[in-house]
């Protein structure tokens, strides 16, 4: 039998609750750094219902504090948030017989953790009932909730924070641990190579643009290595 | 331009990334070479994300045994890869952080 929509929402909440371990230091430290490049409490505040993306919310602050022009910012925030279009093609057709309003809000709340937990979902083996929208809905939410409070901590903390707690090291971490399980084949290894290399060398350019050149190299790689197997 | 100005730009456009395939789905076809590159989005962006942190030190490659954040990221790939647990990946990065950044110390 399938799972019905309230048990659904909450296996939602507890596939995303071992993602709140990263989440928390992670908000915090966005706070923090908000503040120190000059944005008000209010925007940073702000930021984290309308952008609702850690790595391009500290992208947005990194670019702010160096002064940026408005055309780099929203390029380079959009091509680095550019895979939540793949995201929401792995989603859209478990989507189709929903009304708009569900599609709206799930759309709204779909991240690289509420992805993370979807897959796990996929993965679990359970039977997918009609009602699986809701697992959905609870882990987008739970991470939603987490996420707001931790930036805010952080916001409120700011400087107070203690400045030796490695709190920064929660972005890579939680990223490892949504990419390493992603990364199946030779062309995936080939991406994240030289995704990789590209970043080390090229992290010299103004701006932040060797982010945007590395994740550019990778994705051409990938489909190279697609392209030449066929 | 005003910062809440290019913020409010870069939410429209991550919730249009977002909204995408979900609005179009089923009315609209993607060419092949898009569909082939889309995989590969999320790993090379996050993995550009993570090498820099965990090889630079102020913007300086840093390959040593005494380079904590290596070493801890290491372990964190390393668990990620036998057991696909974010806790454990977490738990385990962090830790390694700890330990090591005390033991070199």
């Amino acid at each position: 039998m399938s799972r019905s929509a309230t048990q659904e929402f909450w296996a939602g909440v507890r596939a995303l609750a071992p993602l709140l371990v990263g989440v928390a230091p992670f908000g915090m430290i966005y706070g923090v750094l908000a503040l120190a490049n000059g944005l008000t409490p209010a925007a940073a505040l702000a930021m984290s219902s309308i952008l609702f993306a850690g790595s391009a919310q500290f992208l947005f602050c990194q670019l702010v504090g160096v002064g940026a022009p408005a055309t780099v910012i929203v390029a380079e925030v959009g091509l680095l948030n550019l895979r939540h279009a793949l995201y929401s093609a792995a989603l859209a057709p478990r989507l189709t017989h929903l009304p708009r309003r569900w599609k709206l809000v799930l759309a709204y709340l779909l991240t690289d953790e509420a992805f993370a937990a979807i897959s796990q979902r996929e993965a679990d083996g359970q039977p997918a009932g009609p009602d699986r929208h809701w697992f959905y809905l609870g882990a987008g939410l739970a991470l939603w909730g987490g996420w707001q409070l931790s930036t805010a901590v952080g916001v409120l903390l700011g400087a107070r924070l203690p400045s030796d707690w490695p709190l920064d090291f929660a972005l890579p971490l939680t990223f490892i641990a949504i990419v390493v399980p992603l990364i199946r084949d030779r062309a995936m290894v080939l991406a994240a190579v030289v995704a990789g290399g590209v970043a080390l060398l090229a992290v010299g350019l103004p701006f932040k643009l060797g982010l945007l050149a590395a994740a550019l190299a990778g994705m051409a790689a990938g489909w190279w290595a697609v392209d030449k197997a066929r | 331009m005003s910062v809440w100005l290019v913020m409010i730009l870069c939410g429209v456009l991550t919730f249009g990334l977002r909204l995408s395939f979900i609005a179009a789905e089923g009315r609209v076809r993607f060419p092949r070479w898009f569909r082939v590159l889309l995989p590969f989005v999320p790993v090379a962006t996050l993995t550009a994300l993570i090498v820099p942190e965990l090889l630079l030190a102020n913007g300086v490659l840093w390959l040593s045994w005494q380079n904590a954040r290596l070493m801890a990221g290491i372990v964190a790939i390393s668990i990620a890869a036998l057991t696909r647990s974010v806790l454990w990946t977490l738990v385990g990065g962090f830790a390694t952080l700890a330990l090591w950044s005390g033991l070199i110390r």
